[in-house]
């Protein structure tokens, strides 16, 4: 895609930002800034890409997975106000996913050990891990503050905290995998998954790119599985005190 | 809530805490197996100071029956053998734990969301009495009870107290149940106890204003004076 096509799309925005003049929606600054901040970002990510798949070391490539795993952590621990030290569980979740995931695709030789292969399927597998620690962790306090007696009557009957939370974190677990589950059923359905629409804009075999973004797909939603266990597992003792006393 | 609280329960005795609402007599209970922790001072159960018990022990031995009859998901077996699941012990006679508190053992499989209040406040109980804890926190236990089912519930807790020699602190806004039931009384006036003494003591002459203020049923005891024997 040349320069100036890409230029053109710029119309989307602008018409988006006359409709929202039209309607009086007072969106039009935050279209803009969107627009900047996402042409900016995605320049510099071109960029840097490209430096490391140039480069090919497998230091830079984790500096690379790190790096958007801590972006991921923060994001999603803006979540679960009043529940102290979320940031470094998520960050520890998000990892463990990763670790997990990438891991097998690696040991397996699924992907080849290669900045091109790993670093896109990372962020994808991180992207996830975001979305479900942030749903996990919204939903965990609104459980937790829904069975609140549920959960003062196992403990004043000798549960533990852990047995105490169990239904709790169980309901906020799977509240936190639907959107995931959901997307796969009517993957092909209703929509085309991004990396499957990239590759065969770029010339791929269709039935290549469908391959890849099944490989996609799987490691997803064990990705959403493995972060809300390894995240309610961190975070469940957060809903008490000291004294086994509900805190939320 | 609660400031200069002083008393001991004796081993096998019935307590009643009584007094008006917010007083803090569910406070009270709550602070003995460590569902709330004191801000200042002690509570000793037994040997120990409630933060010294492992809480697993502290709690199986203190049992709570809470004011409003919580079920937990599933059917009135489940929620009887709650605290046996818990704890990796065999499950209980579902049946005798109804037969206890009245109640008729085709309620067992049932939805326990779906009882009435009363139905709920018993199985509480029951499911708090299948954990056979030493010492048992009633908090207005038979409230939601017609008279017949309360008084199905008092008799058991009189005998597991003279069979079992267990301790019971009972907190109720019934004084007829507490003149019938109770070893000692304490009255709880706006997060004192101000007055504790055995319970045919009370009635037949109570010590303070309060005491004799709430014999008459009179609301406002908050606005009593500040000595526990004014007026006397």
């Amino acid at each position: 895609m040349s320069l100036w096509a890409l230029a053109m799309t710029l119309a989307f925005v602008a018409a988006a930002m006359a409709l929202s003049i039209w309607q009086r929606l007072g969106l039009e600054k935050d279209m803009v800034v969107a627009a900047v901040r996402a042409t900016v970002q995605l320049l510099a990510i071109g960029y840097v890409l490209k430096f490391v798949f140039h480069v090919d070391h497998a230091a830079l490539t984790a500096a690379m997975v790190l790096l958007m795993s801590v972006v991921a952590a923060d994001n999603a621990s803006r979540r679960g106000q009043g529940l102290a030290g979320r940031f470094w569980r998520v960050w520890v979740a998000v990892m463990a996913t990763e670790i997990a995931t990438q891991g097998f695709l690696l040991a397996a030789r699924v992907i080849p050990p290669e900045p091109a292969y790993v670093i896109p399927i990372s962020g994808m597998i991180i992207g996830n891990a975001m979305v479900a620690s942030a749903l996990f962790l919204n939903r965990l306090r609104g459980e937790a503050q829904a069975r609140r007696d549920e959960m003062t009557v196992l403990l004043s009957l000798g549960a533990t905290p852990r047995q105490a939370s169990r239904a709790v974190v169980k309901a906020a677990v799977k509240a936190s995998m639907i959107p995931t589950i959901d997307s796969t059923k009517t993957m092909g359905l209703v929509q085309l998954p991004g990396m499957m629409t990239g590759q065969i804009i770029a010339g791929a075999d269709p039935i290549k790119a469908v391959r890849y973004q099944l490989l996609i797909v799987f490691a997803l939603i064990a990705s959403a599985a493995i972060t809300t266990m390894v995240l309610g597992a961190l975070t469940y003792g957060r809903l008490f005190n000291q004294h086994q006393q509900p805190v939320v | 809530m609660l400031k200069d609280v002083r008393g001991a329960v004796r081993a096998a005795t019935i307590v009643t805490v009584v007094g008006p609402s917010g007083a803090g007599k569910s406070t009270l209970l709550a602070l003995c197996n460590l569902m709330q922790t004191p801000d200042a001072g002690e509570v000793w159960v037994w040997e120990r100071e409630v933060r010294q018990w492992p809480l697993r022990a502290l709690r199986r031995r203190v049992g709570l029956v809470m004011q409003q009859p919580v079920m937990l998901p599933g059917t009135v077996y489940d929620n009887l053998a709650a605290a046996a699941r818990l704890h990796g012990e065999p499950e209980p006679d579902g049946r005798a734990l109804l037969d206890l508190v009245g109640l008729p053992w085709d309620l067992l499989p049932r939805p326990a969301a779906e009882l009435s209040g009363g139905q709920k406040q018993r199985i509480a109980l029951a499911r708090t009495l299948a954990n056979r804890p030493d010492i048992l926190l009633l908090d207005e236990a038979t409230s939601a009870l017609d008279r017949a089912s309360a008084a199905v519930v008092e008799a058991l807790v009189v005998r597991l107290v003279r069979e079992r020699g267990m301790t019971v602190l009972w907190v109720t806004h019934d004084l007829a149940q507490a003149r019938r039931i109770s070893d000692e009384m304490w009255l709880v006036v706006d997060g004192r106890v101000v007055e504790q003494g055995p319970t045919a003591a009370f009635f037949d002459g109570p010590q303070t204003e309060w005491g004799r203020r709430f014999l008459l049923g009179q609301a406002d005891l908050g606005q009593t004076g500040t000595e526990g024997d004014a007026g006397r």
